[in-house]
């Protein structure tokens, strides 16, 4: 107890620092997966998804990011086991940014696609578990995590294939594309719109102070829903049919529409993104405030501080600032063969399953729903091709960051309890 | 800077590759009727730049399937087949290569057509040279097959396409068969190699269509798995 009066203000800068960089981490290198779809498929410009992504990153962290950040704050670790030592929860939590963090820093810097969820839930299970005892982690809350993060990809895939579906029978598989594309597109921009303010109304806004009924939350969701088509609709009319298109490819006029279409879901995308991977930056610095704040007591009902969501929020936005120039530059290139009517339908699916956890508070991969949900498009036959071996390696890179997390947390956590020992 | 993304997933696809396989195939057997000209104006060194130009748009061709065989390992995932892929480009090839062949054979025998037949050798020429063009047509669908995740109406379209290919191979060689019968009439007054020749570049020249023809069916086992 003495140590965390002693050293309290210490350790929640210390944090605070540390998960700042690491939400900057996020920031610069995870938005990537985010946004990349979009600007791989010419629907935005780099300049474009860097403004989309700072709004609705932010957004996305302040309004929606609660949930999990609370799941990553006190439902691993059972606080019942640190009821005595506080300071050792303080410390674990702080080594677990550490940790995550240089596991982040080296797997970019050898270009392998880590998931920073799975890192920082590796980095608190390992911690807890070696530094203190087996029992203290929450292992069946564990398990559900670690179940979700194989059922994800899944759910996505399988709603990609069914958006994917439904747009080839109203539009592509029809008559006049070109007029049912811009008949249907605003029903899918409806449907965007209203899952995302759904859920961030259902479960986002109370910690904002606004607690919103659920018939209300209902009626608001669909208006949100509506205005989002509308406008869609507006914009959607203004695009000109193009003739000369015609011969050279059916479908180019048709793409312009979903062009319009893949502004919303990159919108979505980067909302769902940041309302669920704030929490793996900010997480561990939420539960360190609320014990140091508290002098010791850790209380599972204490509110997140008022400062620390928008702070992860401000730290996503300004590496994005910084480095998502370049990180989008280098992956819009790549890309050959994705339209926006795939990128659409693979966005979609992802952005819906990552803010529908982050409603629940799990604490998910975006970029695993994401790749998930582009083989669900694949299967629909809808991508030209899809390289196997990239998605094992990525598949591979999810697995080791656990016990990879899981031992520099542990290393962190005995150097911090070195350090602070009497 | 190594790149911490998903977005590797995305392998190139073959569709663009294949289409611009086909245009220069197309491109190369279309070369035969400026060098047919020349050879029935029998100037020869015309003939031979014309045939020069011929072959180098076949190895052009054989550049971009030998890269789109490079860039096709096992564990790529497409909508369509990957051995149809590649069964798709041999044939393509083989067009190309068809077309250097007669043009380098014609040339090297500085072989002519004989002056009663030339009209009617045209004719035959043009039609096979038809069915390539068709097989072009049907190769650049692949990018709307694609949109349309390969099936529905596009399918249906593409499928009349190659029905239509067909019809054209059937009438290259009904011209054919007429094209050999006036040659077995005039034989006699005709060095008998040079008629061997002839009847063998008859046959390549139609080759041009029955190949096209296998492109067309190709495609369609692509569609049918």
């Amino acid at each position: 107890m003495d140590i965390l009066q002693t050293y309290g203000f210490m350790l929640i800068v210390t944090a605070a620092v540390v998960g700042f960089l690491m939400a900057w981490g996020i920031g610069a290198n995870d938005v990537a997966n985010a946004m990349g779809t979009s600007v791989g498929s010419k629907a935005l410009t780099i300049k474009q998804a860097i403004l989309i992504a700072m709004v609705f990153e932010f957004a996305g962290a302040y309004l929606a990011g609660g949930e999990v950040t609370s799941t990553i704050r006190n439902g691993i670790i059972d606080p019942t086991y640190f009821a005595d030592t506080p300071e050792l929860l303080v410390y674990g939590m702080i080594s677990s940014l550490f940790a995550a963090g240089i596991w982040l820093a080296v797997a970019s810097y050898l270009g392998w696609p880590v998931s920073t969820t799975h890192s920082i839930i590796g980095a608190l299970i390992g911690f807890a578990s070696v530094g203190v005892s087996s029992n203290a982690v929450e292992w069946s809350k564990v398990s559900g995590i670690v179940g979700s993060w194989v059922i994800t990809p899944g759910i996505a895939g399988f709603i990609a294939y069914l958006i994917f579906q439904s747009a080839q029978k109203l539009i592509f598989d029809t008559e006049k594309p070109f007029e049912n594309a811009k008949r249907y597109v605003p029903f899918y921009m409806a449907f965007a719109g209203f899952i995302m303010s759904l859920v961030t109304i259902k479960k986002g806004l109370s910690h904002v102070g606004l607690n919103i009924g659920d018939g209300m939350g209902y009626m608001i969701s669909i208006a949100i829903g509506i205005t989002v088509a509308v406008i869609g609709k507006i914009i959607i009319g203004r695009i000109k049919y193009d003739p000369s298109a015609v011969c050279a490819a059916h479908f180019a006029n048709v793409e312009k529409v979903f062009a319009v279409l893949m502004i919303v879901t990159a919108c979505c995308m980067a909302f769902a993104h940041g309302s669920n991977d704030v929490a793996n930056a900010i997480g561990p610095l939420a539960a360190v405030v609320s014990i140091v704040n508290k002098g010791g007591q850790i209380g599972t009902e204490a509110p997140i501080s008022w400062w620390i969501l928008p702070m992860g929020g401000i730290g996503i936005v300004a590496g994005l600032a910084l480095f998502g120039h370049r990180v989008i530059k280098t992956i819009g290139n790549g890309i050959t063969h994705l339209t926006p009517s795939r990128g659409f339908a693979a966005e979609l699916a992802a952005a819906s399953t990552v803010v529908i956890a982050s409603g629940t508070g799990l604490p998910i991969s975006t970029t695993q729903t994401l790749v998930g949900a582009v083989l669900g498009v694949g299967m629909a036959r809808g991508i030209a091709a899809l390289n196997l071996g990239v998605v094992r390696n990525i598949v591979i890179s999810w697995v080791v960051t656990l016990p990879a997390g899981a031992g520099l947390s542990i290393v962190f956590f005995f150097m911090i309890k070195g350090i602070f020992a009497p | 800077m190594p790149m911490n993304s998903f977005l590797g997933v995305f392998a190139k696809s073959p569709l663009k590759p294949l289409e611009d396989h086909i245009n220069l195939v197309h491109q190369c057997s279309q070369g035969l009727l400026p060098f047919f000209e020349a050879v029935y104006a029998e100037d020869w060194k015309t003939a031979q730049d014309r045939q020069q130009t011929i072959s180098k748009l076949e190895k052009q061709a054989d550049v971009i399937k030998r890269e789109l065989r490079i860039n096709l390992p096992i564990g790529i995932f497409m909508p369509i087949q990957r051995q149809d892929v590649l069964d798709l480009l041999t044939q393509q090839d083989k067009i190309a290569n068809k077309a250097k062949d007669i043009s380098g054979r014609i040339l090297g025998r500085q072989l002519t057509i004989p002056e009663q037949l030339q009209s009617q050798f045209l004719i035959y020429l043009q039609r096979c040279l038809d069915a390539t063009e068709q097989a072009k047509q049907v190769i650049n669908e692949l990018d709307d097959l694609l949109e349309t995740g390969f099936k529905g109406r596009e399918v249906k379209l593409v499928e009349d396409m190659i029905e239509r290919l067909d019809s054209i191979e059937d009438d290259t060689d009904k011209l054919q068969i007429s094209l050999r019968r006036s040659l077995l009439s005039i034989e006699k007054n005709l060095n008998p190699v040079d008629v061997m020749f002839l009847y063998s570049i008859i046959e390549w020249v139609g080759e041009l269509a029955d190949i096209s023809e296998r492109v067309g069916s190709r495609l369609e086992l692509m569609l049918a798995n």
